[in-house]
């Protein structure tokens, strides 16, 4: 360990300080707050831990805290289900990215190399968009009065609506067209790097084509689905603004449920509790994010 | 690959992406008020913008706030990746790493949540100022991992010459590294400017009363029914989101012609 | 007199590693010294410990006298070309070169006459305005010539300067290397690892391994009485002959395991074991045979131009590489035979590996 100079300090304590206010003390104050009894003041939740007090108040109000909170949420069925109902939303929008994504990733790795940046910054580019905007397109596309519906019937494909809008369907169309970007560009990345004399040995060795996919370029991308995939299935447990937008009443997410118990209830220590325990969810995703990331840094 | 499927999967792929952006826009130009129905092409619902001053005013705090934050996080973010890249393994470099790259894997929900009780019990009042921290916030990390790449990828033999040409180390970095990562920096910014724009849930979260964000008149808006002046005031901000892209693209074009 | 340059003792540990190990010399004004040595020797470190990159564990390094082993690059009057150049990319060729000036604060007519003066004397006249990115490889070499000597500092390190070049290109440039040198009367120090460029261009050099330096002495010494048996076989191609010294009534002998060579001025004492070092040019290789010589049989011949390198199979199985020249043919299979004089060749004590 180095010691650094003052210079070096002043630019490593600005940083330092701000992400140690503003987020490593508040996941500090989230863990603490889940631990407390709500409260009908400001703030919201007691006790409240301040200097002044001497150290039999802190050892009383240490008591205070607790895992009831805890308790009552493992109790309540709405949050099981809503935990359990994100998992497995995340996974199926998750996988059908992936089937989406890796056809358009292929298509632009195996275009001419002077189109590829070109393809590449088209795909991104909606990315860089309004999430918002995006999702909400969707709503005018699913509803019964919407255009889907509308086409379809007017083709006579379907005599009623699909009745699509306000459905765990309609989130996972939604999670999908808005995280298509996030499961693209690993994809994308991997296919690119491939090696195209291997697919060339393949087929000289007596590969169909089908087989020289399902052989050697599928099995060498698996890095990129990897990462694409915990792209796609972390951040997505936790949304919020599609299952908000898109889903119904008996849709039940993770984020939504969050969001609920802290707009509308004001029950901060639940709130917490539920973020606490979301966290702890996507401890094991985010480490393996973590390892495949620190790998592919190690062989760039 | 052959040329026809390659071909119709893009195409399926572009379709996909841009096809929703592309009705909302038709929309937005639609007499009618119906999705479905078509009552000719008319500029009604962007003049109806120009009365909505609630949406003008949440337009302008979040151009505002976006520009604040997106300076603060790449300022902080330069910070942040110089200290990682450059300064060894001093002690808590750990610590200091995964603070900065934890924000972008989690729920934004979770975030927003930290973010408001930690001003709760500092005791900051809820308004534009904390909007702004709460963006400077997540999009600082995103700033750093950009910058941090661009900065390894730097030629370190470079600032070497320039002290031994006789620039002190600051006058080494300022001279030679900031000019080559320049277009590093200009897509950190912009990368948080659109972040910025772009939030709803830690706006939420975060802002007070006087302070609504444009996500955040939307999505209120939005909740009670599409509205086609929605589609209008949409459509603006994909435009000046996408003319921000096409621009820096065209810098990033031209200095890669430069060099 | 006080040399120019005086390293001290200098040590340098990276982890378990000794980069440099107890390593002194010294650099004279106006003198042209390479650092020779095979990769991991240690002579990067010590251009770098002297260009202020590196600190030393133990030593000093003094210039002019005086001790800078703590300053900053930045503060000291030496300057270095780095192997890769490292030209600014966001400069063009002038303010490339002006940048050493700019940074001491030079007056604006004084940057503009002195950047014109070096690009004339690296002959790059109308390239001011140039972009790094257009010149070619040769160009950037000489840009990054030009820019750190455009300070006018004392002493030059030129950290592989020619490895990036290729083989013509080199040696015209090892000559307008020279003879820059010459005309600026600035001290340069060169790292290489290649010894025909540090033969040809260096007034001394000083061969490394492991950290330590091996000898230190003009190329004509380094080549000619090398002191010891690395020196001689990573200077020049050499034969490595071990043996013992056998001292009769009449002389030193030299008992090689193919025969027994006369040695005069040996200093090894009898039955001592030693190496002797014989470089191909100096065995001459005679179609019959003659006395004093040891007879062997031809393996190989190689062509080589002005030379040609022959391979022959002596007694006891060994091998000698000989280089003969024009006019003189040799065959597979052909008895000749070797001759060795009593004074060719430099001996080692068999424990100097």
């Amino acid at each position: 360990m180095s010691r650094l100079s003052l210079g070096k300090r002043l630019v490593l304590a600005a940083p330092y300080l701000w992400i140690s206010a503003f987020f490593i003390a508040p996941m500090a104050l989230i863990f603490k707050i889940s631990l407390s009894q709500p409260v009908e003041a400001r703030p919201p939740y007691e006790p409240l831990f301040s200097l002044a007090d001497g150290p039999s108040l802190w050892r009383e109000k240490l008591q205070r805290l607790g895992f009831e909170t805890y308790r009552a949420l493992l109790d309540d069925p709405l949050y099981i289900d809503s935990y359990l109902s994100s998992l497995t939303i995340a996974a199926i929008s998750t996988l059908l990215t992936l089937v989406v994504a890796y056809p358009f990733a292929l298509a632009i790795a195996r275009s001419p190399r002077y189109l590829r940046p070109l393809l590449l910054g088209l795909a991104m580019a909606p990315f860089w968009t309004s999430f918002l905007i995006r999702v909400y397109a969707w709503i005018a596309l699913l509803k019964d009065e919407g255009i889907i519906n509308h086409v379809l019937m007017a083709l006579h494909v379907i005599d009623a609506p699909l009745g699509l809008y306000a459905t765990n369907t309609a989130v996972v169309i939604g999670i999908v067209y808005s995280y298509l970007p996030f499961m693209l560009l690993p994809l994308y990345s991997a296919l690119e790097g491939q090696d195209p004399s291997l697919r060339e040995a393949a087929a000289d060795l007596g590969a169909s084509p089908a087989q020289v996919f399902c052989r050697v370029t599928l099995p060498l991308s698996r890095r990129g689905v990897f990462a694409g995939c915990l792209l796609v299935f972390i951040p997505a447990v936790g949304e919020f603004v599609i299952p908000d937008l898109l889903g119904g009443s008996e849709t039940l997410m993770i984020g939504r449920t969050l969001w609920n118990e802290f707009f509308s209830n004001r029950d901060w220590p639940m709130s917490s509790a539920v973020a606490v325990l979301l966290l702890a969810l996507l401890i094991v995703p985010l480490l393996i994010a973590e390892r495949l990331r620190l790998r592919a840094e190690g062989e760039a | 690959m052959l040329a026809l499927p390659r071909l119709l999967m893009l195409l399926f792929g572009y379709i996909f992406l841009y096809g929703p952006i592309a009705i909302l826009v038709a929309m937005s130009f639609n007499a009618s008020k119906l999705v479905t129905v078509w009552g000719g092409f008319s500029t009604r619902w962007y003049a109806a913008l120009l009365d909505d001053n609630a949406m003008l005013q949440a337009a302008e705090v979040s151009l505002e706030a976006a520009a604040l934050s997106a300076s603060l996080a790449t300022l902080l973010g330069l910070c942040a990746a110089v200290s990682l890249a450059r300064f060894g393994s001093f002690r808590t470099r750990t610590l200091f790493f995964s603070a900065l790259y934890a924000p972008l894997a989690l729920p934004e929900v979770v975030l927003g949540l930290a973010l408001l009780s930690a001003f709760v019990a500092f005791g900051l009042n809820r308004g534009f100022i904390t909007l702004v921290i709460g963006h400077a916030t997540f999009t600082m990390c995103y700033a750093t991992v950009a910058l941090l790449a661009a900065l390894r990828g730097c030629d370190p033999a470079q600032e070497e010459a320039a002290m031994d040409l006789g620039a002190t180390p600051l006058q080494a970095f300022v001279l030679v590294v900031l000019p080559a990562i320049a277009p590093a920096l200009a897509s950190a910014f912009l990368m948080a400017f659109a972040l910025s724009l772009d939030d709803l849930v830690i706006a939420s979260f975060t802002t007070g009363p006087g302070a609504t964000t444009l996500p955040m008149r939307i999505y209120s808006q939005v909740r009670l029914g599409v509205t086609p002046q929605v589609n209008a005031i949409s459509s603006l901000l994909l435009a000046f989101v996408g003319a921000m892209l096409i621009l820096s693209a065209l810098i990033l074009r031209k200095r890669e012609n430069r060099t | 007199m006080t040399p120019l340059l005086a390293v001290e003792r200098a040590s340098k540990r990276f982890g378990a590693v000794a980069a440099l190990d107890d390593v002194s010399l010294e650099v004279g004004a106006g003198e042209f010294f390479a650092l020779l040595g095979p990769s991991g020797c240690g002579k990067t470190t010590l251009m770098r410990l002297v260009a202020g990159f590196e600190r030393a564990d133990a030593g000093r390094v003094l210039l002019k006298g005086a001790d800078i082993s703590n300053e900053a690059p930045h503060r000291r009057p030496v300057n270095m070309m780095f192997q890769s150049y490292a030209l600014f990319p966001h400069l063009n060729v002038f303010d490339n070169i002006a940048f050493g000036l700019r940074r001491q604060r030079w007056a604006r007519e004084d940057v503009k006459r002195r950047v014109e003066e070096l690009l004339d004397i690296v002959q790059l006249e109308s390239f001011g305005a140039r972009r790094t990115d257009q010149l070619s490889g040769g160009q950037r070499q000489r840009v990054a010539l030009a820019r750190a000597l455009a300070p006018k500092p004392v002493l030059l390190l030129l950290d592989e300067p020619l490895g990036a070049l290729d083989r013509k290109l080199r040696e015209e440039t090892q000559f307008q290397l020279k003879d820059i040198q010459r005309r600026l009367k600035t001290s340069f120090i060169i790292v290489t690892h290649d010894q025909d460029e540090a033969l040809a261009l260096a007034d001394r050099i000083a061969v490394m391994r492991a950290g330590r330096i091996e000898q230190i002495g003009t190329p004509i010494e380094i080549y000619e009485r090398p002191a010891n048996r690395f020196v001689a076989g990573f200077v020049g191609a050499t034969n490595l002959v071990e043996g013992c010294i056998e001292a009769t009534a009449d002389g030193a002998y030299f008992v090689a395991p193919f025969g027994r060579l006369r040695r005069e001025g040996c200093a090894l004492g009898n039955g001592g074991a030693a190496v002797l070092s014989l470089r191909p040019e100096e065995i001459k290789l005679a179609q019959r045979s003659v006395a004093d010589g040891i007879a062997c049989v031809v393996e190989d011949a190689a062509f080589r131009g002005e030379t040609t390198h022959v391979r022959v199979k002596l007694a006891g199985d060994a091998r000698l590489l000989v280089s003969c020249g024009r006019g003189e043919s040799f065959a597979p299979g052909d008895n000749v035979s070797i001759v060795v004089s009593s004074d060719a060749g430099a001996m080692f004590a068999e424990s100097s590996r």
